[in-house]
C-alpha cells in the first residue's frame, strides 16, 4: 500500500508550495489515475512517489510518504529505486546515454541492481516482446521516433519488476494503437500484483483501465472516486480535466432539457449508447446504466 | 496572404533505405484546413517536412505558392511556411520565451519593435503572456509546445504546419490550440495538421487525409472520410467518438460536434435494435 499523509512540497529556493497537505491512499495491485490541469503538480507528485523528491531534486518536503510500510524519506535513493519505477514525462530524458543499443539500455538498470546476466537477457526479451519493440533491440536509442523512445523508456522500468510503477504521461508520444497496447500491458501487470499510478489526460482510457482516480487541483487532492464518478463530475472543466465527447454531448442534452436532470451522465461508448438510445426502451437512464 | 500547396507524385527515401513516402499527390487550396491522420510510421511527418524544405523529394515535386521547393532555401521557405514540430525541444533555443518568439519575425526582417509586438500578441493568444521573461525550461513540455506555436504565429506565414499540436495538452491546452487553428483559418491562412486526436480533428478541420504505408488512403470532406469505415480500419484510424456512436445507434446523421450530436438526437428515429446492455 502507498500512503501519503499531509505532504507539502516547495522546490529549492522557490519558497512557493506546489503541493499542500496532500493525503492519498493507494491500494496494492490497482491502477490509479491522477488527473488535473498542467501545472497542478502532477509531475511533482510523481517524483515524490518515487523518492526523486527529495533525494534528487531537494527542496522542502514535509509529511510522510510510506510505500510498503517504509517511509521513502528515510531510505537511500537506491532502495527507493528498487521499490518504485518512475517513467518520466519526456522519454528522451529517460534514456541513460550510457549504452549504445536499446538492449544495453534496457539492461542498464538491472546491471546497477546486480541482476544475474541470464536473468537480465530473459527479462529484456520478455518485456520487449510485450511492448513489441523486439525489432528495435539492436538499434541506437537515439535513432528512434518519439513513440519508439517512449516504449523503450517504459520497457526500461518494466524490466526492473518493481512492486510499484509510477508513470508520468506514458502515452504522450504514442498513436491510439500504441496507447491501447501500453494500457493492456499495465492491466496484465496489475493482474500479477503490481501497483500502478498513472498521470494521464485521456479520459476514455482512464475509464477503461483505472480502478480509481484522484484529481489534483489547487495544490491538493480536490476529489477522489471511481473513473465514472470523476469523469462525469460537473467540476471537470473547473479542474482542467478532459471529459469524453459522450459526457459533453450528454451534458448538453441535459442543459437543453432533453433528458431528466437526475440521469447519470455517460463516460464510455457503451454508457452513451444506453443513454442516447434510452427512449427506445421506454424508460429514462437509471443509475445502473452508469455502472 | 493565402497560398496553395501541392505534392505531385512525391517519393521520399531515407538514407537508411526506408521509403517513407511512396507516391503522394495532394493539392491543398489556399485557406483550407486539412488534417492528416494515420498510425505512427504512416509517412505523415515525412510528407509535411517537405513543405519547409527540411526534406527534399527523392522524386516528384512539392509546390508552395505555385513554386517548387527544390529551388528555394529553408530560409526562403520559412517566410511562407511556419512549422511547429512534434517535439518543441527541437525548435526552442533562446534564453527567454519572449526572445524565442521574437526570433522568427526578426529573422524575416521585422523591426525590433514590430517583432516584440508580434511576439507579445502571439504569446497572449497561447495564454503564456506572463511567462515571456522565463527560460523555456521552466515550462512543462505542453507549455513549451505552446511557445513553439506562438513562435510560428508571430511569423504570420500564409501556411502553418502543426505536427501533433494537442499531444500532452490538458483540456484547457487543447482549447487554446483549437482556438489558434480556428483563428489562423479565419484569416484565410492555410493550415495542415498531423493529429492522432480524431475528436479534435472532427471539430476543427474541414478536410481529412488518411495515410498508411507512405500513401494516401482516403481524402475528402471530414464527414465523408470518417464514414469510410473499412479504409479507416485498414489504416488503424478510429473514427471520432460521436460519429461511432451515431453509427452504432443507426442514425442517418453524422454529427461532428456535441452540439450537432444533440441536435441530431432530437430528429433521429429511435431504433429498438440499438439497445446495449
Amino acid at each position: 500500500m502507498i500512503q501519503l499523509a499531509d505532504v507539502s512540497y516547495a522546490y529549492p529556493d522557490s519558497g512557493r508550495f506546489v503541493l499542500e497537505h496532500v493525503d492519498l491512499r493507494i491500494e496494492p495491485g490497482t491502477i490509479t489515475g491522477v488527473v488535473g490541469a498542467s501545472g497542478a503538480g502532477k509531475t511533482t507528485l510523481a517524483k515524490i512517489l518515487s523518492g526523486f523528491i527529495p533525494h534528487v531534486d531537494g527542496g522542502q518536503l514535509s509529511g510522510s510518504v510510506v510505500i510498503g510500510g517504509r517511509d521513502l524519506s528515510g531510505l537511500p535513493l537506491a532502495a527507493c529505486v528498487s521499490q518504485v519505477g518512475l517513467v518520466i514525462q519526456n522519454p528522451f530524458n529517460q534514456i541513460s546515454g550510457a549504452r549504445y543499443t536499446v538492449r544495453g539500455e534496457l539492461a542498464f538498470g538491472m546491471e546497477n541492481l546486480g541482476t544475474p546476466r541470464d536473468e537480465m537477457a530473459n527479462r529484456v526479451a520478455e518485456v520487449a516482446g510485450l511492448l513489441r519493440i523486439t525489432d528495435l533491440l539492436d538499434r541506437s536509442p537515439y535513432e528512434l521516433s518519439g513513440g519508439q523512445q517512449q516504449l523503450v523508456a517504459i520497457a526500461s522500468m518494466l524490466v526492473l519488476r518493481t512492486p510499484v510503477l509510477v508513470m508520468d504521461e506514458p502515452t504522450s508520444q504514442l498513436d491510439p494503437a500504441g496507447t491501447r497496447m501500453v494500457f493492456g500491458v499495465l492491466s496484465r501487470l496489475r493482474g500479477t500484483g503490481t501497483t500502478i499510478v498513472v498521470f494521464e489526460h485521456k479520459p476514455e482510457l482512464l475509464h477503461a483501465h483505472a480502478d480509481r482516480l484522484h484529481v489534483l487541483a489547487g495544490r491538493r487532492i480536490a476529489a477522489s472516486g471511481s473513473p465514472g464518478e470523476i469523469l462525469s463530475d460537473p467540476r471537470t472543466d473547473q479542474w482542467g480535466v478532459s471529459a469524453t465527447r459522450y459526457t459533453r454531448a450528454a451534458r448538453l442534452a441535459r442543459e437543453q432539457g432533453l433528458v431528466p436532470a437526475e440521469a447519470p451522465l455517460p463516460v464510455s461508448f457503451e454508457q452513451a449508447a444506453a443513454f442516447f438510445g434510452w427512449s427506445a426502451r421506454t424508460r429514462p437512464p437509471s443509475p445502473e446504466d452508469a455502472r | 496572404m493565402s497560398i496553395a500547396i501541392e505534392f505531385i507524385d512525391l517519393h521520399f527515401r531515407y538514407p537508411g533505405g526506408v521509403e517513407a513516402v511512396r507516391g503522394v499527390s495532394l493539392t491543398v487550396s489556399a485557406g483550407e484546413r486539412v488534417a492528416i491522420v494515420g498510425e505512427n510510421g504512416a509517412g505523415k511527418t515525412t510528407l509535411v517536412r517537405h513543405l519547409n524544405g527540411i526534406l527534399r523529394p527523392t522524386s516528384g515535386t512539392v509546390l508552395v505558392g505555385g513554386a517548387s521547393t527544390r529551388d528555394r532555401s529553408i530560409a526562403q521557405l520559412a517566410a511562407q511556411v511556419g512549422y511547429v514540430f512534434q517535439n518543441p525541444d527541437e525548435q526552442l533555443f533562446a534564453s527567454t520565451i519572449g526572445a524565442d518568439v521574437e526570433f522568427g519575425p526578426r529573422n524575416l526582417g521585422c523591426t525590433p519593435s514590430e517583432a516584440a509586438a508580434r511576439a507579445a500578441s502571439a504569446l497572449a493568444t497561447v495564454q503564456l503572456q506572463d511567462q515571456a521573461g522565463l527560460h523555456p525550461h521552466h515550462l512543462s513540455p505542453s507549455e513549451r509546445k505552446r511557445v513553439a506555436l506562438a513562435g510560428v504565429l508571430a511569423m504570420q506565414t500564409p501556411v502553418v504546419v502543426l505536427d501533433e499540436p494537442t499531444t500532452g495538452q490538458d483540456a484547457r491546452g487543447v482549447e487554446i490550440v483549437a482556438g489558434v487553428v480556428d483563428s489562423i483559418a479565419a484569416q484565410g491562412r492555410t493550415v495542415v495538421a498531423i493529429t492522432h486526436d480524431m475528436d479534435f480533428c472532427a471539430e476543427h478541420f474541414d478536410r481529412v487525409v488518411v495515410m498508411a504505408d507512405g500513401l494516401v488512403q482516403a481524402d475528402g470532406d471530414t464527414r465523408a472520410v470518417f464514414d469510410q469505415v473499412g479504409t479507416l480500419e485498414r489504416a488503424a484510424v478510429e473514427p471520432p467518438q460521436l460519429l461511432r456512436l451515431a453509427a452504432h445507434l443507426g442514425w442517418h446523421a453524422r454529427p461532428l460536434t456535441p452540439a450537432e450530436f444533440v441536435d441530431a438526437s432530437t430528429r433521429e428515429p429511435r431504433d429498438p435494435g440499438t439497445r446495449v446492455d
